[in-house]
């Protein structure tokens, strides 16, 4: 069965064939990362007007690219995300499909994301624990089947990669946050700043980035100079804080759930430092790790034709009365 | 010719089917709902006709002005198909449709549309019937405060559209005795746009679904960082 996937959730515009016999096929994204760095985050309703630019164009190109005409079935970003930018992937996806007379299904966003670590061996077995860490989202989550989703823990208030973001913003090295922390940081001083790992002594497996956020503000505006060198040392102090943080948290979901395998999937699961790390705890403790290819930890097309493909071979459509929903809860998904 | 039209810029939700002739449709206001009412309706039509869709000979949209997410349902359920089904596509105002609505119900001749555009504003334009009975533009169609509706020189206007609803007042003291009479409760609908898309079809006025997109209007929609 080849499925197309779309994913249109946010500011990347992504699209992919997947073949159930055979794999990823081809995929393609299409990045609006330029377009609102100039407004310092993603501006809604100019992210759905490049949606709507874009995404037929790359289908195209798609299907040029991997020698098809046509699909036999379509998954497309249902949900959560950003309701205009939603529409328009739901929309032409479940349109195509109607087009066609083939079935049509809407994906759960990190379902996608929670999945993508699957779309190239070795492929992690369930049950598994999951770390889904992104400018959205930042979640610790129990799979034990296809669909069977418990969130174990997750933040409180911004998001791991958001943290990033607004750091990088007070530091004035640009949007998107992470990478421009992660080169900064290399050439940070280890022992000059020291933050705090925000909830490591509660028992919960929750987050909390907000006031870490706070304490570089505070650190910011106590220096007398800065330079260049107190820039790189605070962007050290900040990622290892995060990625501590993300790594404790981790180890302590691991040992009460007793899973021995964890994925990591979203943006903030492409840096470095995170990934040494949680290879070394993992390592310890006896428990296997698994990545996606750093492309597809964002957001893209191959991991919503993926989870998508996997419904519908379980014979899951969608009717023609389709929608987007901006809110939608990870543990009331339909089990596969 | 098989031709189908949609038009999702206002409240209305709608859609045609016109076969050689014969015009089938399906309208509701139904705010909101539009994607949960596009598809069924359409696929109802063609259902109706024993048609499939690979088997349209073209698509027309209403392509704003209008609501935002109402423009792109239709526009990205237009490139859909059109891209699926490899047919041309019609671009049409929402506003030209509007005029067609009311030439068709009303009679009138020379109509001044507007749209509630929020935020103050209304989207609107001069629309002329034409000797083939088709609404024209007369000038171009903008977004501006109500107050900001230029005057025709000539009488005998009729105005429509949800603008009228919501600016009465303001509209009707712009035009005083140049207004015959207006209407707010109209709405854009797809059988009206059956002899646009024809006319357009006639003059080959056609895209491939890749440049089918929206007209807003209204562009200025955020503010630069300082």
């Amino acid at each position: 069965m080849l499925v197309l996937g779309i994913e249109t959730s946010c500011d990347e515009t992504g699209v992919a064939i997947y073949d159930t016999e055979n794999g990823l096929l081809g995929h393609n994204l299409y990045s609006q990362v330029e377009l609102h760095a100039q407004y310092g985050g993603v501006v809604p309703e100019l992210a759905s007007r490049d949606h709507v630019r874009k995404l037929i164009p790359l289908i195209q190109k798609l299907f040029d690219q991997c020698q098809i005409k046509t699909v036999d079935g379509i998954a497309y970003t249902a949900g959560p995300g950003l309701i205009g930018a939603l529409l328009v992937g739901a929309t032409v996806g479940r349109s195509l499909a109607w087009a066609w007379q083939i079935p049509a299904i809407g994906v759960h966003h990190m379902e996608g994301h929670l999945l993508a670590a699957m779309l190239e061996p070795p492929v992690p077995k369930l049950p598994f624990l999951a770390l889904l860490v992104s400018g959205g989202h930042t979640q610790l989550v129990q799979a034990d089947a296809i669909g069977k989703y418990s969130i174990l823990g997750e933040s409180l208030d911004d998001a791991a990669g958001e943290a990033f973001d607004k750091v990088a913003k007070l530091l004035e090295i640009g949007y998107p946050g992470g990478p421009a922390i992660a080169q900064l940081a290399k050439k940070g001083n280890v022992n000059k700043f020291r933050f705090t790992r925000p909830m490591i002594h509660q028992a919960n497996l929750n987050f909390s980035f907000s006031g870490l956020k706070t304490q570089v503000l505070t650190t910011w505006k106590a220096q007398q100079n800065i330079d260049e060198q107190v820039k790189a040392d605070i962007a050290y102090a900040f990622e290892d804080a995060v990625v501590d943080t993300l790594v404790i948290k981790c180890r302590r979901a691991l040992q009460e759930t007793d899973l021995k395998r964890l994925i990591i999937a979203g943006g903030v699961g492409a840096n470095q430092k995170l990934r040494t790390a949680l290879t070394q705890m993992t390592a310890t403790i006896g428990a296997t790790i698994y990545y996606p290819h750093p492309i597809f930890c964002t957001d893209n097309g191959a991991m919503i034709a993926y989870a998508g493909a996997l419904r519908l071979m379980a014979n899951q459509s969608e009717s023609l009365s389709f929608n987007a929903y901006p809110r939608w809860k990870m543990d009331s998904l339909t089990i596969v | 010719m098989k031709l189908i039209t949609l038009d999702t810029s206002t409240e209305a939700c709608s859609c045609a089917l016109y076969i050689d002739g014969e015009i089938t449709t399906q309208s509701k206001i139904a705010p909101r709902q539009h994607t949960s009412l596009i598809l069924p309706m359409l696929d109802t039509l063609l259902n109706n006709a024993g048609l499939k869709p690979n088997q349209l000979d073209a698509i027309a949209f209403g392509r704003g002005p209008g609501s935002f997410i109402g423009l792109r349902i239709a526009c990205s359920v237009t490139q859909a198909v059109a891209f699926a089904t490899n047919i041309p596509v019609i671009s049409i105002s929402s506003l030209a449709t509007l005029a067609q609505v009311a030439y068709i119900q009303l009679q009138a001749k020379k109509v001044l549309t507007a749209l509630d555009a929020r935020m103050g504003e209304v989207y609107w334009g001069k629309y002329k019937v034409d000797a083939e009975g088709i609404m024209c533009c007369d000038g171009e169609e903008l977004v501006s405060k109500p107050e900001n509706v230029t005057i025709p020189p000539s009488n005998n206007w009729y105005g429509v559209g949800t603008g009228w609803n919501s600016y009465t007042e303001i509209l009707v003291n712009q035009l005083k005795e140049k207004l015959d009479n207006y209407q707010g409760k109209i709405y854009p609908q797809a059988d009206a746009m059956i002899p646009l898309a024809l006319s357009a079809l006639k003059t080959g006025n056609t895209v491939i679904a890749k440049d089918a997109l929206p007209i807003y209007l209204r562009n200025n929609v955020v503010q630069k960082q300082k």
